[in-house]
Formats: C-alpha cells, structure tokens, sequence
C-alpha cells in the first residue's frame, strides 16, 4: 500500500493508505482525530473542513495521498496551550454551536475567511459560508460570532 | 439573579468538547473487533421480493455474513411498532401493517431494507452489497398522497384497504355545519404542506455489541431518546428482557424529530452483533438519510372559516390526507391527529370546530415527527386561513387576529378541540411584535421598494403550540402506548459535587448548561459542581426523552422536585447537626439556618454527613441520592407573533427576506441565550419549508431530492438576522412555570413567510416552497392582469 | 469508492506516460467532481493521474495581449489575482462565484473545462472571452472545445496546460443559481474586445452556447439598453426541478442585460 506523509497539527506523521483512502479517512480512522465529521457525500455540508497548507479545504473530497507532503491543521490543532483560539472562544461566548456536529468545520472555515479578509462584513460573512450548512443555530448566532472574532483578532 | 441562575445567559458547558473537536459522536466510537454493515436497500419503490441470492456476497473478501429478512423471521425478530393507536370515526384501530427491519416479502418504498451485509470493513460491505442479487418483481407505486385512495391506487398493504391507515375525526361536525350556515362570510384555501426531510447534519449511526459472557448487547445510537428505543426493541422487537440492552446516545448531531424513532438500521446491528459474535457498526451515508430516515409533514388540506360581519370567527372546518409513507414510524399516527387537529384554535375563540383526517400509506419513506410535528401544519392551515379571510373581509390582518384573541382573563381557556390552555396574553406579544417591525412604517417602506422596481410585503403568524408532552393519562386515553412522564436522579456526592442523572436527551439543546443552572439555583452550589448525565440507560433512571419541546417543562420539572427532595432530607439532617426542630430550619441559597439564631450549616456539609453518618438523625438513610418521576398535569402553551418582511425582484422571482421579528411567551426562561438560538433555528427551518425545502418523488416513487445537490437546505446568505422579543406568562401547572421553545420558530415561520410574499404579489394564496420560478410566474400574471 | 492506483508525476511529460501506461487511467486535478463521481461508483479507473505536483501547469501571467492561467491554477488563485482583477475583472468575479470557498480552494480551471458539466462556470468564461485552450499536443479555440454536455475535444491521452484569455476591452458575468446545488441555472458571459462581440450562456442548456442575437445587437453598441428585446427561446434548453426551460430562457435574457450593465 502507499504510503502517506504529512504534518498535522505540527506533528510528523505517516501512514500506509489506499489510493481512495479520503483525507477524511486518514484523519478520523488512522489518526483518531474524530473532530473532523463527515456530514455528507456530495461535499456541500462542510461538516468535514480542514487546513491544507493554510487552506480550507473539504477533507471529504481530497484523497489523502493528494495531501502528501503537506501541513494539516484540524479543529484538535488550533487551541494552544489549553487556550481556545479566538474563534472558538467567539462561537463560545456568541452561541454560535447548538449540537457541534457541523462545528467544526464552520470554524475552520470561518478562520480561513478572516486570514483573507479580516473585516468581512455580514453579507460577505453569510456568502463565505455557502459551503457549511448547519441545521441547529439558523447561523444567527455563528455570523455574530465570526464578526466577534474578526473584531477581537484585528486587535 | 445570580450571574449563573436560572435568568443567566450562561455560557454552555459543553461548548468546549465541541469547539475542541472532542465531541463524541456514535461514529466517533469504535469497538474492538468491530464489523461493519450495509444495507441492500430497494432500487424499487414497491416490489416483490422474489428471491435473493447471497452466495456471491457472501464468498467475497473479508465478508462475514449477508442476512436478509428470512434470516430475521427464523430468530422471531418481530416488527417495528407504531407506539400510538389511533381509533377512527368507526371506533375501530388504524391499520397497522407489520414492518420489518429487512423486509420479507415486498420492498415498499426506495430505499427500505432487503438484506444487510456484514464484513470487516466499510469497503468490503459495501462492495459485496453490490454482489447480493435480489429477483425484484416490479410493482407499480402509489407515490402521491393525493392519489393514494384513488378507486386504482396499487394498495401499498393488503390488509390497509384504499391505502386508508384511518378516517379520523374530532368535533361536531353537525354544530360546525349551524355554524357555518349563520355566517355573513366562510373563506376557503386549499393547501399543501410540503413534504420535508429533517437533515440532521449528523447522519444516523449504530453500533450493536453483543456480549456472550453475560449474554447481554449495548447498543450505540444517535437517539434523542435510548430509553425509548430500549423499550421498543426489548418489548417488542428483539424479544428480550429489558435488563439485557443497555441503550447508549452519546453525543447525538441534532434530531428535529428524525431521531425519535426505532429504525431497521439499529435493530439490525443489535441483533447481527449476536449472529457474527463482533460488535457491527453502521453510520448512514447522507444518501441514505435522505431515503430512511422518517420524513416531515405532507399533508393536502382543505379548511374554511366562517365568519360574522365584524370578521368574529364562528367556526372553522378542516379536511386533511396525511401521508404515513409505507410503514408506520414510531409516532406517525399520533402527528396529523392529536398534535394536529388539536390546535386548530390556534389563538382564536373559534367556537367550533370540526377536523378529519385521513391517513395514507404510500410507497414512500415513512413519515413522522419532524420539529414541531402536527403543530406547524396546523398554525399553517390557521394563519394561512385567518390571513386569506382578512383579506377578503378588508379587515388589517393584526386587527382580525386581536379581533378574535382569547383574551387574557379567558385563562384557563377551554378549546372546542380538546385542549385546555392555562395561561397566556396575545394580545402582548402582537404588541411587542407590531412595535419591532414598525408595523405603522410599512406603507413607507413599500413605497421605497416600488421605487426600486422590488415588491414588498409583509406577513403575520399568530402561533401556538402544545409542548411539554405530556400527561400520561390523558395520552393513554386517546391511544398513547406509554406515559409521557419524564425521570430525574440528584446525586449529592459526598464531597460536594453533584451529578443530575437525565432522561431528556440534549442534541443541541444545552441542557447540560440549563439543568446546571436549574440545579446550582435551587441548590445554591457553584454551578461548576454540577454534572448533568444523559444518554444512558445504564446509569439513569427509566425515562422518557426528547421532543416535543418537552425537556425543560417535563424533565426539568422532575430535576426540580428530586432537587426538593434532596433539600427536605437535607433539613432533616441539618436541624439534628444544628440541634433544632425541623420545621425551624431555613434553606436559603445553599445554607441551612436556625431561625432567630446564628447557626448554619451548608449543603455540602450536610451531604457530607449524609454519607459520613457518624452524627446522624435517627431514622434517616445514610446518602443524598433522590429520584423523582414528574408526570405533567397539562401540557404547557406556548405561543408568539412572528412578523416577516419580504422583497421580491420580480424580475428574477427571487424572494430576500429583510426583517424578520419574533416575539414569543414560553414562560419563564432559564436561559434567554439559549432560548434565542432555539428561536433562530426553528425559525431557519420554517423558512426553509417556506422558500427552499421540498421532498419529491416522482410518479413511480423514485426520490428526486435525494441529495444536497436538489434538496435545498437554508444556507447562511439563504437567511437574515433575526430580532427576538420575549413576554412572560408563566405556565401555571409546573414547578418552574416554563412552557418550552424548541419547536417555536419552525411553527410560526411558514405561514409568516407564505403570508408574506402574498401580500408583496398581491394574491391570496401559494405552495410551498415559494421558489424562485412559482414567484416570478405569480408576479408576472399578476403584472399582467395589471396591465 | 472502488480502489485505484495512484501517480503524482511531477512533469506534464510524466503525466502523459502514466496515463498512457494506465489500463484505464484518468487525470485528477482539483477532484471536486471527480472524487464525488468515484464515491458515487460511478466511475472505476484503474488509476488515477494527480496533476497536483506539476509546478509548471500552476500559475497566471500576462503574455502580450493575454492572461495565460495555468491548468491548475485554482479558483480562488484566479479570484484573488491581481492581474486577473485589473485585466479582466469579469473572469476573477466568476471564478469567485464558483462552488464555495473550499472549492474554490481545491477546484482548478483545467479540471472545470476538461469536466464540461453544462452548469458550470468556466465554459461561459472560455466561450465567452474567446479564450484559447492549451494542451501538452495543440491549441484549441474555446469555440472548438466544448463540444457537448460533459464532452470535450480533449483526446483521451491529451493534457490540458494552460488557458489563454485575450484581454477585453469591456465584460461582465452574471449567474442566476441552484438555490440547492449552487451550480449555474443560468450564467451570461458578455464582452466586446480583440475576440470580438461574445455573449456566451452556461446552465441553460447541454452545453455552454453562444448567442447570435445578442452578440449582434451589440455590436451596434454595447449596452444594456441594445439587448432589451433579444430573448432566447426555450426549445432544447434545460428543465429540472428548479427551473423550467420556459424559466431559463427567460432568465437568459435578465442575465444577459446585468452582464452587459456590469460591464460598464
């Protein structure tokens, strides 16, 4: 079988994979890294965003061997220190998860948003989550809190 | 109000596990050994089941075993019940067909469940599916609920003739006819309330486990209610006694209803888990979901109401075929009948009224509770009704529905279809409401759309549910196969700490932070002492579940008399420490005191004496540990104005959303952060009924919508901000005077939204969904009748 | 899925030979619709050609009077561009409007147009600038290439490497779309330049297709205002659940006048 090389969140790690084997896969059976959900098969729920060299992108549609080589952020690696990064805390403080299955990767993605413009406003906001569908909160509470967040991270 | 008491937007405890992505969901957990299933399901929506060959399937790669129904019906697997029996206008029992978790002789809609395969992997089950050959004979379907009793319908069952499930009535039909003859004017809709499909964002999952050393199984499943689930399957599926299951629903992705249910999946893997002597795990793929898990809604109504000159309602009619899909799910019948028929007052003194409804089967999924359950339907037919006839008298649509408001000192309210509401004060909410959206600035706002070539419109839903299900005998007496009380261990640990055990499953709903806050109140303890356990029937008492938006009226309720419990035996045990009578000792904020004198003692001192009994009263049991069963009296009532604003681009038919305000009573509210976001849910996926959703099959009962790609879900620039007003009438039958408010926003927003965009066309009625191309065709006839 | 062996050739020259080693191999190059077609089972190569390792095919640069993207240049490098966004503002909007942010991240310009889904966006881009296709063997006119509802003039073992847009003198994009999928229902690509007058609709019908009326009526003067009366007519075009043919070929007309607004 192939095998797989990559960082994920700061750690070396490699593994043997099969050409289908989705990154998805790696990370939830091999890794154990379970934060990561997968949500749907068509890749539109978002349930299942990562980073990929600093990228969101949707780890149900990216086999892993495309992943070879690179650096791997998921929602276990963005906490430091036992501190939640500011867009946890923001989700946190604003409401903004009910059932925290699509969470996850709402919040990895809304991180993503604010390293390319960190002054969104709603609309660009609400546009920017076309790929991450939450059932529970009606994303209310999540836009206020990606707003939060930006607001606390420009400082 | 302490900054962590019940009034306190607390932060939720569980929030960390989530946003550090140490949630644990069923699929999260494996078991060593584990095996993996799926399902051969039906390409076909009604087919014999001819023959199915297993033997390719069974000599692939890592494939453990292929079972299909034979094999289910050798070991007297029996079938998934229907846990209500509805009794028709005849007086007889609703047809209640046998369903079986792999079916036997016919698969009766796409998707229902032919044979599983077991294997050692996802992969190989899943190939090897492909390998079981099963000799289909084709059945021509009864797809459309419209059509089930036509006179050449294919019967989905032999013994439900005309497809009929029941004929069921409630009211006088006779005194609702008088009615109607005295009116000056009756208005007539006819509508359908589009068929949905729940889509929590975690699909379904199960692990069953069986252990042969003590000849017993756990199960793992995402269920809002394991206790339930044990129930069913012991008593009535798998034959076993109720001490050999253990039901576990860690942490569940949301449920709007979809996972109350005992499915064909779960069952399976419990009792493969025996034959294959492994644990077998099954997670749905979304495909999957979309075809088995229990639909929402689809009904086809006709409703009139009659009325004076003044636009006083006199009396209201409403004819309902209801689809039950191929089988009966868990609750099917109970939904369009008395979660259904039973709030046709809505807020209204409606004096009389008359509903029947017909119930179908059709070879489509099953259908059953889905948020809101019976309750949004009817607030549509109602607001849809009340909205249709203030048109068509000339009558403001706010002032027609004051005009008819149960007033405030009509409490306790009588309804003439069974119900009797105990407390609330419409009149305020529309208040609140009409002020928010500036209802006086409308015209002006219109004004400003026109100019911009945009129509606008806005729309009203004055709605009311029945929550806090419910009083054990009156569901018992129309049909309930259980009671509907709720369950609550308080565990004061010696050391001070103390664990709430559960039967109200939280999948989403922050319990583990609103019980806390109920709790650390009544307790006086640091709400960081306090840990709330659910979802399992190992550890927590007997108990009932979650759904309609019973958790905090029913299952807090019961916290809240074991909290009383633990608090009079406490003082039992303080007044012997402090040397004085009982009935002279105080409890005041986590502290006992001598009345008159300087004496004290805390909680947790108590508790530790409880269980470090050395000083201890005479007669009193050593350990503070208290159970309380909590049975309601009524169910609870709550209700709300929601006002929607539109602007459509006739252009286009797109519809925009601009304002949306909610002003709601559910009693008291422990936690208004908590409550909001409930509100803005449900209010998302009543929009989303309103504008996007809609679950179609085609005329041979294929699905259509069976993926994100062609059912719409609401998607964040799907949807504005929400404003969210709160009024206050406490329930007056429980010990926290809450009513609920899960369920709220789904309820009131179809009929908002729908009331809506009419008003920007200028047309009384529409379908929902109001997409983009059925507005634009309503603008443009409309333009052109102008014209 | 079913399994499938894996290359990552570093070079164009590499690609091609493992492909043409392949019992019955395909190129992979964003995967946004190739791996959701091989999770469905709907397709079984025996390997798959990951395009993801050729620096040589990533990368936009202006080439006299065009923008050359290469054929792994992902949506979001092309939104984000800053040549794109001076030169041909219109291209980096639409490539910002496809799928959603994690698409828009993985997916690349060569995979769209190799793919010709009929709703996609690209194909209106193509058609609709005059582009020039670039493959390891030719060069291919936009007009040439899309030749059918998920049909190319690819050759089996041909490799897309770049695509060349002429740069206009005005163009504008509008897209009316799935409210479910996000996919076009209608996507109007207008311009006036080197390539000439183009007006060229994706979602509507099987394939992306020009449309002779407008392109003429605006070659008397690119506005709004000479396309208020050109109209499609709805013969042969799409019909779904979401839109009727009736709805597209009217919407073909709205997008049509907003392209040619936003064009400015």
């Amino acid at each position: 079988m192939p095998t797989v090389s990559m960082t994920v969140n700061g750690r070396a790690v490699t593994g043997e994979v099969e050409g289908r084997t989705l990154l998805v896969e790696f990370l939830r059976e091999q890794l154990s890294l379970t934060g990561t959900h997968v949500g749907c098969d068509t890749s539109q729920c978002g349930a299942c965003v990562v980073h990929v060299n600093g990228e969101s992108v949707k780890s149900c549609s990216m086999l892993a061997l495309q992943a070879d080589g690179a650096g791997v952020t998921t929602i276990e690696g963005i906490a430091q220190n036992g501190e939640l990064h500011p867009m946890q805390e923001a989700f946190r403080e604003h409401h903004g998860l009910q059932c925290g299955f699509c969470t996850p990767g709402m919040v990895m993605s809304a991180i993503d948003l604010l390293n390319k413009n960190p002054s969104p406003d709603e609309g660009e906001i609400r546009e920017w989550l076309e790929g991450n569908i939450c059932r529970c909160t009606g994303y209310h509470n999540i836009v206020k809190a990606i707003q939060s967040a930006a607001a606390n991270m420009r400082g | 109000m302490s900054d962590t008491g019940i009034g306190a937007s607390v932060r939720r405890k569980e929030d960390f596990r989530f946003l550090t992505g140490q949630g644990r969901y069923t699929d999260d957990i494996n078991r060593p050994g584990q095996l993996y299933a799926f399902f051969v399901r039906s390409p076909h929506a009604h087919a014999q089941i001819k023959g199915v060959n297993k033997a390719a399937a069974e000599a692939a790669e890592g494939v453990r075993a292929v079972f299909t129904g034979a094999d289910m019906e050798a070991d007297n697997v029996g079938s998934l019940p229907c846990g209500w029996v509805v009794t028709d206008r005849h007086g007889e029992a609703h047809k209640a067909p046998p369903h079986f978790p792999l079916a036997r002789d016919k698969a009766r809609y796409v998707g229902d469940h032919v044979a599983v395969v077991v294997a050692e992997s996802y992969a190989a089950a899943k190939a090897a599916a492909e390998l079981v050959e099963v000799d289909y004979g084709e059945l021509p379907a009864a797809a459309e609920t419209g059509k089930a009793r036509d006179a050449d319908a294919p019967q989905v069952h032999d013994d439900a003739p005309g497809n009929l499930c029941y004929d069921w009535v409630l009211g006088d039909e006779a005194e609702a006819d008088a009615a109607f003859a005295n009116a000056h004017h009756v208005t007539k809709i006819d509508l359908v309330n589009n068929r949905l499909i729940p889509n929590a964002m975690e699909p379904r999952a199960a692990i069953g486990d069986y252990d042969a050393g003590t000849d017993s199984y756990t199960l793992y499943s995402t269920s809002q209610n394991p206790h339930l689930l044990k129930l069913i399957l012991c008593a009535f599926v798998l034959g076993l006694n109720e001490n050999k299951l253990r039901v576990i629903a860690p942490d569940v992705g949301g449920g709007f209803g979809s996972k109350i249910f005992c499915y064909a999946e779960e069952t399976v893997c419990t009792w493969a888990s025996r034959k294959v002597k492994a644990p077998v795990k099954w997670t749905a793929e979304r495909s999957e979901s979309f075809t088995s898990d229990a639909h929402g809604r689809d009904h086809i109504t006709h409703a009139e109401l009659a009325m004076d000159e003044n636009g006083k309602f006199l009396g209201m009619k409403v004819d309902t075929t209801a689809n039950m899909g191929a089988y009966l799910s868990s609750f099917a019948t109970s939904v369009p009948t008395y979660l259904y028929a039973t709030l046709l007052a809505g807020q209204y003194t409606t004096p009389v009224i008359f509903a029947n409804v017909k119930a179908v089967f059709t070879n489509t999924a099953p259908v059953d509770a889905y948020r809101g359950a019976g309750r949004p339907e009817a607030t549509f037919v109602v607001e849809r009704l009340v909205e249709v006839a203030a048109r068509e008298m000339g009558i403001d649509p706010a002032e027609i529905r004051r005009r008819n408001f149960i007033q405030p000192d009509q409490f306790p309210y009588q309804t003439p279809v069974a119900l009797q509401y105990d407390t609330g004060n419409y009149g305020a909410s529309m208040d609140m409401a009409l002020e928010m959206i500036d209802y006086a600035g409308f015209a002006g706002r219109r004004s400003n759309s026109e100019a911009n070539g945009k129509l606008r419109g806005i729309g009203f839903s004055a709605y009311i549910e029945a929550c806090g299900i419910a009083p054990s005998a009156v569901v018992g007496s129309l049909g309930a196969g259980v009671g509907l009380w709720e369950s609550a261990q308080v565990r004061f640990n010696a050391t001070g700490s103390v664990s709430v055990f559960t039967g109200s499953h939280s999948h989403g709903q922050g319990h583990e932070t609103t019980f806390s806050q109920l709790v650390a109140d009544t307790l006086g303890i640091p709400i960081e002492n306090v840990e709330i356990v659910h979802g399992d029937t190992g550890s927590i008492p007997m108990a009932m579940g979650t759904y309609g938006s019973r958790s905090l009226a029913v299952g807090g309720s019961a916290i809240a008399r074991a909290c009383d419990k633990i608090i009079e035996k406490s003082r039992k045990i303080a007044a012997h420490l402090m040397e004085a009578s009982v009935e002279d000792v105080e409890f005041d904020n986590g502290t006992f005191r001598v009345a008159g004198t300087d004496k004290e003692k805390s909680i947790a001192e108590v508790a530790f004496t409880a269980y470090v009994p050395h000083n201890y009263p005479e007669g009193v049991e050593p350990g503070l540990d208290e159970t309380a069963f909590y049975d309601p009296l009524n169910f609870t009532y709550p209700a709300g104005v929601h006002i929607c604003e539109v602007e459509i681009d006739p252009t286009t038919g797109v519809t925009e959303i601009v304002d949306w305000v909610a002003v709601d009573d559910f009693g008291k509210v422990i936690n208004p952060m908590v409550v909001e976001g409930q509100v803005h849910g449900g209010i998302a996926q009543g929009v989303g009924q309103a504008l996007l959703e809609n679950c179609v099959y085609d005329g041979s009962g294929q699905l259509l919508t069976g993926s994100y790609m062609d059912y719409c879900m609401p998607r964040a620039d799907d949807l504005p901000s929400f404003r969210v007003g709160l009024t206050e009438t406490a329930c007056t039958h429980n010990p926290l005077g809450v009513k609920g408010c899960g369920e709220a926003g789904a309820i009131a927003a179809p009929a908002a939204t729908i009331n809506a965009i009419t008003n920007a066309l200028g047309i009384l009625s529409m379908d929902m969904p109001a997409s983009t191309e059925k507005v634009w065709r309503l603008a443009n006839t409309q333009q052109m009748a102008a014209e | 899925m079913y399994n499938f062996n894996h290359h990552r050739p570093g070079s164009v020259d590499e690609a091609a030979a493992a492909l043409s080693g392949a019992d019955d191999g395909k190129l992979l190059a964003g995967g946004m619709t190739l791996i959701a077609t091989l999770k469905q089972r709907l397709a079984s190569p025996s390997d798959l050609v990951d395009l993801g390792a050729i620096a040589d095919l990533k990368g936009i640069r202006e080439d006299g009077g065009a923008i050359v993207i290469g054929a792994m240049t992902t949506h979001a490098t092309v939104a984000g561009d800053a040549s794109v966004k001076a030169k041909i503002p219109a291209l980096a909007a639409l490539a910002d409007g496809i799928g959603d942010a994690q698409v828009r991240n993985c997916g690349t310009i060569g995979g769209s147009i190799a793919n010709n889904d009929p709703a996609a966006d690209y194909p209106a881009a193509l058609v609709g600038l005059g582009a020039t296709v670039h493959t390891n063997k030719r060069e291919i006119a936009a007009d040439d290439f899309f030749t059918g509802m998920f049909e190319t003039a690819l050759a089996d073992d041909e490799i897309i490497t770049a695509v060349a847009f002429p740069v206009p003198e005005k163009a504008g994009y509008q897209k009316f779309a799935n409210p479910a999928s996000r996919y076009a229902i209608v996507g109007v690509m207008a311009s006036s330049g080197p390539a000439g007058v183009r007006v060229a609709v994706t979602g509507a019908g099987p394939c992306v297709f020009r449309l002779a009326d407008a392109e003429a009526a605006l070659g008397g003067g690119f506005s709004a205002d000479a396309v208020t009366n050109v109209g499609v007519a709805a013969d042969g075009l799409n019909s779904d659940l979401h839109a009727s043919a009736e709805y597209r070929a009217h919407l073909v007309g709205v997008m049509l006048r907003r392209a040619v607004a936003a064009a400015g």
